[in-house]
């Protein structure tokens, strides 16, 4: 329980999507012009990382490593393929369901919703989930078990949907800003999140 | 050709799945042996640099010249000679770590090299550890009184560049190793103390400025790892014969 | 209908400057920050993105009018994935170093936005030697983002390139210190914020109004 709570919160903080991994960056910097499309897709995206992280952690468990299915076989060398089709099935499966149960979200996130499919955040989290599972577990980062791939599918999709509202806060104050021009938009912002990135490099000591 | 009929599109799927099926699999198969390859040798590399043996251009050449024999060792001291080769690569994927990877690898019997410097015997052991931001690893190589240090080797996956990751540096922070006391009244007494602390200098090594963490992570992984050796560290010094 | 013909050479050169896929498509900025700690990893994730992209889209434009609309996307990514399986596979047999310390960030190159981008904006749409053309010239234009912003990281961050001490000893015996904050992540987005306001500057037609 410890663990779980411990890998939880260090997900969100620590080893934020954004800030220590840089993932996600296209749609980050695209989406967060206002607070309130900013929050449904990060809700958008978090949904979609709670659902594909603990699948594929399933498929690397029981399918792919070494010695899985058939002793001797090793197919980790599908990992890749695999992980981006689970992931671009369930964007699939999101997407009808924002457009059934919410039009005008569905309308003003666009493009971006099925780009969520190559939102290098959760391929990169299912990429990262790949390497824990062999960490020693009294690492905290370690993964050793579904309920383990949870938190850390829910830690992630958090993190990274609380740098897009905290961004998306900050950009919408600044259009009132008398910015330079040449530093308009997409310069003073990519400076604006370097700023925001080392504010949260003080959290990598916390130890939970 | 219409391209949109429910048929089409099935068997168009079908086939580019299948022709990247095992045009992926003819890929791994043939490189294969050459990675593992690779990562034998980056082990041999690592084994090597903890004996003080760093630069070398052939690495199997140089491992198979100073390693003398690959041995298990158990719980109460006993050494044995592995049957099975775990010597480089099983069970330890591929990110070029020490054998002891996951839970599974923490074996009842642990690995030990022995390794012969300029006439005289060295004992390697395998570590692994967690640094900050991701798993560190090493060797750590014994003089043949099994109490002093000849030479470390660490590596990390994530550290900081500059930071954390200065573990592999060898000026700043291996060579202070060497020449160090292991036990004391049979406890691991070797660590890693915050930089600029060094009390008891037989058997402190002063840690990274700025790398707190993972100085105390790679004391922990120290001092947990020699532990498990303890029975044999302290068992005298006659030398291990090879088999 | 010449291979290099004016179009043709419009197409390459364009992501190399006023089209660039980092600083003006807002492309691929994930990989782009990550690796650019020291100049060789950034090197040749520079590479291998530019030759999986300019692959992917003589691929998938030779397949243009074969794919059924349904399955685009998929087909799409199933073709990067394999392309990108690929070069991870060579990587960790030829250059077992550089694989290890790029690590997580090859198969991150499936999700680059930069070959999703080019693949739809350009490749369905175009024939196969434009589509190689295009693709060159975005993995350059990409690789030359990442090759500046890594050599000031470690030039300024450690004082090396590629390893090898650069800035002489003499410097820091005169009190000269390693920038450290170069080698942590927010410098690579501080940094391309400089990249992108100086090359703003030069273009005004780049900037917003």
């Amino acid at each position: 329980m410890e663990h779980f709570f411990s890998l939880f919160v260090r997900s969100i903080f620590v080893d934020n999507m954004i800030f220590a991994f840089f993932l996600g960056m296209c749609s980050y910097l695209a989406v967060s012009k206002n607070v309130k499309t900013a929050l449904g897709l990060g809700v958008a995206v978090t949904f979609v990382e709670l659902i594909t992280l603990p699948v594929n952690y399933l498929l690397q468990t029981k399918v792919l490593g070494p010695d899985c299915l058939v002793p001797g076989v090793d197919l980790s060398f599908l990992s890749f393929i695999l992980f981006i089709a689970v992931i671009a099935g369930i964007v699939q499966l999101v997407e009808m369901i924002v457009e059934k149960f919410s039009p005008s979200l569905y309308n003003s996130l666009g493009i971006f919703l099925p780009l969520i499919a190559v939102n290098c955040a959760i391929m990169g989290a299912s990429l990262f989930m790949q390497q824990r599972i062999g960490l020693d577990p009294s690492n905290t980062q370690a993964i050793t078990n579904f309920g383990d791939s949870i938190a850390y599918a829910l830690g992630s999709g958090i993190g990274w949907g609380l740098a897009i509202v905290c961004l998306a806060a900050i950009r919408e104050k600044m259009a009132y800003s008398d910015v330079p021009k040449p530093l308009k938009g997409l310069g003073i912002t990519f400076i604006t999140v370097g700023l925001m990135a080392m504010a949260f490099m003080c959290f990598s000591g916390l130890t939970i | 050709m219409n391209t949109n009929k429910n048929s089409y599109t099935f068997i168009y799927a079908s086939i580019v799945v299948i022709i990247v099926a095992f045009l992926l699999a003819f890929v791994s198969s043939a490189l294969h042996s050459r990675q593992q390859r690779n990562i034998d040798l980056d082990k041999m590399k690592q084994v090597l640099a903890s004996l003080n043996v760093r630069d070398v251009k052939d690495a199997e050449a140089a491992y198979r010249q100073y390693i003398v024999s690959e041995q298990l060792l158990a719980e109460n001291g006993t050494v044995s000679t592995s049957t099975e080769p775990y010597a480089m690569g099983e069970k330890s994927g591929d990110k070029g770590c020490a054998f002891l990877c996951s839970t599974a690898d923490i074996l009842t019997q642990r690995p030990l090299f022995v390794a012969k410097v300029e006439g005289e015997t060295k004992y390697v052991f395998p570590l692994y550890g967690n640094g900050l931001w991701g798993p560190v690893w090493g060797y750590i190589a014994l003089n043949a009184d099994r109490q002093t240090v000849y030479g470390v080797y660490f590596s990390h996956e994530g550290e900081t560049p500059g930071l954390g990751a200065e573990i592999t540096n060898y000026e700043k922070f291996q060579s202070p190793f060497a020449g160090k006391h292991v036990m004391k009244d049979g406890r691991v007494a070797l660590s890693v103390v915050k930089n600029g602390n060094v009390k008891d200098a037989e058997f402190e090594v002063d840690g990274l400025s700025g790398a707190t963490f993972t100085s105390k992570g790679v004391s922990e992984m120290v001092r947990k790892d020699l532990q498990a050796y303890a029975a044999f560290l302290g068992a005298g010094t006659e030398e291990v014969s090879n088999q | 209908m010449s291979l290099f013909s004016k179009k043709n050479k419009e197409v390459f050169t364009a992501p190399l400057g006023k089209n660039n896929p980092v600083t003006v498509q807002v492309l691929g900025i994930c990989s782009a920050l990550a690796v650019t700690a020291q100049l060789k990893p950034a090197i040749v994730m520079g590479l291998s993105v530019t030759i999986i992209v300019a692959l992917s889209n003589l691929v998938i434009s030779l397949l243009r009018n074969t794919i059924p609309n349904r399955v685009r996307i998929i087909i799409q990514l199933v073709v990067v994935a394999a392309l990108v399986t690929i070069v991870s596979e060579v990587l960790k047999a030829f250059a077992y170093d550089v694989s290890v310390q790029l690590s997580v960030y090859i198969g991150l190159i499936i999700t680059n936005c930069i070959l999703m981008g080019r693949l739809e904006a350009f490749a369905m749409s175009n024939k196969p030697w434009e589509s190689l053309l295009d693709g060159l010239g975005n993995g350059l234009g990409y690789a030359k983002i990442l090759v500046i912003v890594a050599f000031i990281r470690e030039l300024f961050g450690s004082g090396c390139l590629f390893g090898y001490q650069v800035i002489p000893q003499w410097c820091y015996d005169h009190g000269y210190l390693n920038n450290g904050l170069m080698l942590m992540p927010p410098m690579a987005l501080i940094i391309v914020g400089c990249i992108i306001w100086w090359q703003r500057a030069h273009n005004k037609d780049l900037q917003e109004q």
